[in-house]
């Protein structure tokens, strides 16, 4: 997907037994630039991710809505329980509607 | 909004008409996200620093005590600051897919202030709790 967003970054493992709980953090890289400065909130072009996305087999499990107050670079970390084999799909959207996508496979034994 | 929460909110707009106007923008955005139930104290930690070096990057972690199963399970949670130039944080959709109801995010602070969490259950009850943070370097570029 081309949107001149930089590329996430996603620890997961590659395995999991099955009930086991993982830890997914993810890591995408952005100024989170919200204009404000002091009480100027146009000081700067506003430039914004406003949303994340997790899906497990299609299904959304996890979304993030982020506003001012998420630090640049927005980071989260959160646990899933696996009872089969999953496929992940992560993506990002920001104000402008622009958007990227990552994939992971997570194998349950 | 309690009688007591509405007098002081009287008070501070006739003392402080800029910090009563943050408490307004504060308390439409808590109610825009979880609509008019009253919070309940207790059933959730919400972890910052005591002194943040740097507001721009400020770790943050909440849990909700939940068995996170289909029946009862956390909805979604929410974040404010309410010092900073706009009380939004960000707002968590949680689903039972989740292993516990945990999320760990870092925030920006403007300045020392307290940081409020409400955490929306399957069963419409709304939680809340509640951080002090000092910040020695403001994260709002201000």
């Amino acid at each position: 997907m081309s949107s001149g967003l930089a590329q996430p970054r996603i620890r997961i493992p590659r395995s999991a037994r099955a009930g086991e709980a993982i830890e997914i953090r993810t890591l995408m890289e952005h100024p989170m630039e919200s204009g404000i400065r002091g009480a100027n909130h146009a000081a700067v072009p506003r430039n914004m991710l406003s949303r994340m996305v997790v899906r497990m087999n299609g299904e959304t499990i996890f979304a993030a809505d982020l506003r001012n107050g998420t630090a640049a670079n927005p980071y989260h970390v959160f646990f899933v329980r696996l009872q089969r084999s999953a496929e992940f799909e992560f993506v990002w959207t920001d104000e402008a509607g622009r958007s990227v996508r990552a994939t992971a496979r997570v194998a349950v034994s | 909004m309690t009688t007591a929460s509405r007098r002081a909110l009287l008070l501070a707009l006739v003392a402080l008409p800029a910090a009563a106007r943050a408490d307004a923008a504060l308390e439409a955005a808590m109610r825009e996200a979880v609509g008019p139930a009253e919070p309940e104290e207790g059933g959730m930690a919400l972890r910052l620093p005591a002194l943040a070096e740097n507001g721009a990057q400020v770790p943050l972690t909440v849990t909700v005590d939940s068995p996170m199963t289909a029946e009862q399970h956390v909805v979604s949670i929410h974040l404010f600051a309410t010092r900073n130039p706009t009380p939004g944080v960000a707002s968590f959709h949680l689903s039972p897919a989740l292993a516990r109801a945990e999320v760990q995010t870092r925030i920006r602070l403007a300045e020392d202030q307290q940081v409020v969490a409400l955490a929306v259950l399957s069963d419409g009850r709304v939680l809340r709790a509640t951080a002090e943070t000092r910040v020695a370097v403001g994260g709002c570029l201000g």
